[in-house]
Order: C-alpha cells, then sequence, then structure tokens
C-alpha cells in the first residue's frame, strides 16, 4: 500500500529537516538497513530509507536509487552537508526516535510494504 | 551519436566523503541524454558501488563511460592491490574491507555482486600488486 510522506512522519513522531514542500508525495515501500550496499542490491520504485547510519553515503545511496525519503532513527542527526545535498536532490529527511527495528514496525503495520 | 560520448573521472582515493561524485555526475549526465530512469539507475549503482571499491580498496583510480545508444560502457581503472582470487571476491557477503569502513556503511560484501547484478556483462581483469580493471556494459 502506498503510504504519503507525511504520513510516515506522523507514525515515527518525525521532525521533518528538509524537502517540507514534498511531503505530499507517496512512497511505495520501505526498507531499513545500516549497509548501503545491502540496500542497493534491491531496486525499488519511491521507496523510503530507514537507517541508523549518519555519512554522506546514505544520501548519495539514496540518490543513487532514486529514493524519495530518509528517515534517521535513533536520534541521530544529519550533518547541515548532507541535508544541503538531500535537498538538492529533493529528497526528504525525516528525524525520528524511534529504533530501527520499531520505525519499520512502525511503518509495516500500518501498510508499508518492502515490495513496491 | 555516430561515435561514443566519452567522459573521464578521476576518483580520489583519499576522501571517502567524494566517493560517489562521478556515479552522480554520470547519472545527470545520462539524465539529460534523455535514458530510461531504470538504464540511469542500473549504471549508477554499478558505477557507485565500482567507485566506492576503488577508494576503498586501492586508494582511488580513473573511471572511463562511454555512452552509445543501446548500450554504456563503464571501465574502472585502479592501480591498487589487485583481487587474489575472483571468484571468492564475487561471493556475496565475502568482503576484505577493514571495519572502519563497515562503520560507514560499506563492506558488506555486495559490492562486485551488485555490479554484476546491475549490468548486462561484467569482466574482471586484474593481477596481484598491480592493480584491477573493471568493464561493465549495460544495454539500454
Amino acid at each position: 500500500m502506498n503510504m504519503k510522506i507525511r504520513r510516515i512522519a506522523d507514525l515515527l513522531g518525525a521532525t521533518v529537516l528538509c524537502g517540507e514542500c514534498q511531503l505530499d508525495e507517496e512512497a511505495l515501500s520501505a526498507c531499513g538497513s545500516d549497509m548501503m550496499s545491502d540496500v542497493l542490491a534491491y531496486v525499488k520504485d519511491q521507496a523510503v530509507l530507514l537507517t541508523g547510519l549518519v555519512n554522506p553515503q546514505v544520501i548519495r545511496t539514496a540518490m543513487m536509487m532514486d529514493m524519495r525519503c530518509v528517515v534517521f532513527v535513533r536520534s541521530k542527526r544529519p550533518t547541515a552537508e548532507m541535508i544541503q545535498l538531500a535537498e538538492e536532490n529533493h529528497i526528504v529527511i525525516l528525524a525520528s526516535n524511534y529504533r530501527l527495528y520499531e520505525a519499520c514496525g512502525q511503518l509495516y503495520a500500518h501498510g508499508l510494504g518492502s515490495e513496491a | 551519436m555516430a561515435e561514443a560520448l566519452k567522459f573521464h573521472y578521476d576518483v580520489d582515493g583519499d576522501n571517502f566523503t567524494s566517493a560517489g561524485a562521478a556515479s552522480v555526475e554520470v547519472k545527470r549526465k545520462l539524465r539529460q541524454l534523455g535514458f530510461p530512469a531504470e538504464t540511469i539507475r542500473r549504471v549508477s549503482i554499478a558505477m557507485y558501488e565500482g567507485e566506492i571499491n576503488m577508494v576503498v580498496h586501492a586508494r582511488g583510480g580513473v573511471a572511463d563511460v562511454y555512452v552509445e545508444p543501446n548500450c554504456i560502457t563503464i571501465v574502472l581503472t585502479d592501480h591498487g592491490p589487485g583481487i587474489a582470487d575472483v571468484a571468492l571476491a564475487m561471493q556475496e557477503g565475502y568482503s576484505t574491507a577493514p571495519d572502519n569502513i563497515r562503520a560507514l556503511g560499506f563492506g558488506a560484501g555486495m559490492g562486485l555482486p551488485n555490479m554484476k547484478r546491475y549490468t548486462d556483462e561484467m569482466n574482471i581483469e586484474t593481477e596481484v600488486g598491480k592493480g584491477t580493471t573493471v568493464t561493465m556494459k549495460v544495454n539500454v
């Protein structure tokens, strides 16, 4: 089931760090991982990435995959450089206090699957 | 396009933060040239993994991309340590990346398998102590 990014932010009690004007875009699937190559192994359209990893390669991975949104979990905060990179590439960044397992569980329970 | 468009990039081996910059640039160019999104994604993911590999294992190298209407060819050349056992390196999960690279989200042993997964042809020429050249082709 599709889910609006706005709904994802609500479910995860997340702060929107960039991409405010894209919150009505739809996500078709999601994946959670701290290993970027595992993320790169399975292309999904219009996906959301949930991760506890914070470095610019997370944003670059999202760019390569044409992802719409990256959620940083466990209260991690991306750097200004990462936010700028995301903004330039129209990727929404959310920050949530949930742990990765819980954040994925919330979205999955509310209908966002792992396959588009 | 009678002749292939050619793009050349130096991949800086000392800067993990900028790794992937060449792939981003190729992605942008292919988009401008009007290639299908799926093709662009396959090329850019394969090249991105290759670029990361060159930074992690070989202190950088060069990337040449040849763009033709029906085929995109990526040639990655480095003068790193070479790959002693290519078959082993191709196995999902096998990695020789150091711990500091794993902490950055890479080194899961998925780089080469991903490069093969997203391309139609992949060829590795390597010599221990001399370096490695990876050639990948994606048909449009």
